[in-house]
């Protein structure tokens, strides 16, 4: 889902005809979710990135941005340590509840059936096959009491375990060069992350949070956890992984934000 | 270097050159960077406000949270590469030991004293007084906790030592943004200056 470039009109008064659509659609709305939603995205900043427009009418800027953010994505790349861990605290503190966020509101958190979910993992994998929840509480299991950190600012301190990535990906016989690593979730999010955080020995299959089994709202059945990177990047609900060596993109990285969201 | 005596075909000399290209160049830089960042860096504060005002979206850049953290952080590479060669330059061609030493507290306070009295003198523009001195290596001693906070919240995980010089995380998030209001208070208070001073802005954009 590339943005595609286009050029604005000039003689369209653009902040007036978002609040005119924002008029015409939101009474419209049942669902408050939706409409919440559509209020939140649909700023004139919000419709130019995700149709690609620049806002300032010049398309080049919008492709320097980007381009300078690709950029910074291999800058991060050289600055992570394989071995630098993420701060962890005590129990204590862990902030109890715990925020709830997504690109949607409460009301239209994904109930996952535990039985019949499946971990499917496919790509450059030497055993391309399905996991069960229970098969992977079966391997052997991590956690810590980490920061999350989300890209608006704030942050919240929780504590997740499960299977430690790395051994999971030594299981299915993960090809450990590839570049990047594909998370799609039940939620229809998605994001990809690079193979060395992959690898990170705090980069956690999550199962559990905070002690119990992950309530839906933080990511039942599965979540991958790294404190080294931002909460957009830590998806919830997954239900395929895909080991690959073609630029996979993410929900948020295709509307402008960083791809590496390095903590 | 003065002459001896002046033949009437000469021509005065040309007033000295007070601010060579290389400062001018790094000056309107830093202008446009710290302008960047700091409309940027509102609108990011914006997403989650940890004081109980948020900035009017009008004076923010970016349009929504995505487009502000981009231009933050390509705006953050003008901004340091910029200041590292004001700073190199600045120390190696002599303009710092020439232009800001000496600075003491008593030079600061007898300038403040004159100015207060409204008898501070501008005639010569080729030297500093002693609140000029004190205030641009503020601003450069200011920018440079901004860029240090401003690393730890990208990378809080790899700067580790730096992340708890300025109290963890949420510590350098209240440090970043008493920084940035300190140099917009700088930024104000120069301006105004340069409005009751407007020679200086000539000189700035001039040399002379």
């Amino acid at each position: 889902m590339k943005p595609r470039n286009i050029q604005a009109n000039p003689n369209v008064d653009g902040p007036a005809v978002v609040r005119e659509a924002l008029k015409i659609i939101l009474p419209r709305v049942e669902d408050h979710s939706r409409r919440n939603f559509l209020r939140r995205s649909l700023t004139l900043g919000g419709v130019a990135m995700l149709s690609g427009c620049s806002i300032s009418d010049n398309s080049s800027v919008g492709a320097a941005l980007a381009a300078i953010s690709r950029i910074n994505d291999g800058v991060q790349g050289l600055i992570f340590g394989p071995a630098q861990l993420a701060p962890t605290y005590p129990d204590s503190m862990i902030m109890r509840p715990f925020p709830f966020n997504a690109y949607y509101a409460e009301d239209e958190i994904r109930e996952v059936d535990g039985d019949s979910w499946r971990l499917e993992v496919t790509g450059m994998v030497a055993d391309r096959r399905k996991w069960t929840l229970a098969e992977l509480r079966a391997m052997p299991q991590i956690g810590q009491v980490t920061r999350h950190i989300c890209v608006e600012g704030w942050s919240a301190i929780g504590k997740w375990a499960g299977v430690p990535f790395s051994e999971f990906l030594k299981r299915s016989g993960a090809d450990l060069s590839a570049k990047y690593i594909d998370f799609r979730c039940a939620d229809d999010y998605h994001t990809s992350i690079d193979m060395a955080t992959a690898l990170h020995p705090q980069t956690t299959l999550a199962l559990d949070w905070d002690g119990s089994p992950l309530p839906p709202k933080y990511g039942y059945p599965v979540k991958l956890r790294m404190p080294t990177k931002l909460g957009y990047k830590n998806p919830k609900h997954i239900h395929t992984i895909i080991v690959t060596n073609t630029y996979p993109g993410g929900y948020w990285e295709d509307q402008g934000y960083n791809w590496f969201g390095g903590s | 270097m003065q002459p001896n005596h002046m033949m009437i075909s000469e021509k005065p000399a040309a007033p000295a050159v007070i601010h060579p290209v290389w400062l001018r160049v790094v000056h309107w830089l830093n202008v446009l960077a710290v302008l960047l960042m700091v409309t940027s860096g509102w609108r990011i504060y914006d997403a989650a406000p940890f004081w109980n005002f948020r900035i009017p979206t009008e004076w923010t850049l970016g349009g929504w949270l995505g487009g502000a953290l981009q231009w933050h952080f390509a705006g953050m590479w003008l901004l340091a590469i910029n200041g590292l060669i004001y700073l190199s330059l600045n120390v190696g061609t002599g303009r710092f030991l020439k232009k800001f030493v000496p600075l003491t507290p008593s030079i600061i306070l007898t300038d403040l004293k004159a100015a207060l009295r409204g008898r501070l003198s501008h005639d010569d523009l080729t030297h500093y007084n002693g609140l000029q001195k004190a205030a641009y290596v503020f601003a450069v001693l200011d920018l440079i906790v901004l860029i240090v906070s401003g690393l730890v919240l990208w990378k809080s995980v790899q700067f580790q030592m730096l992340r708890e010089l300025l109290g963890g995380y949420e510590g350098a998030r209240r440090v970043h943004f008493i920084a940035m209001s300190l140099l917009v208070a700088f930024v104000a208070g120069h301006v105004f200056m340069v409005a009751l001073v407007p020679r200086t802005l000539l000189t700035m954009i001039r040399g002379r």
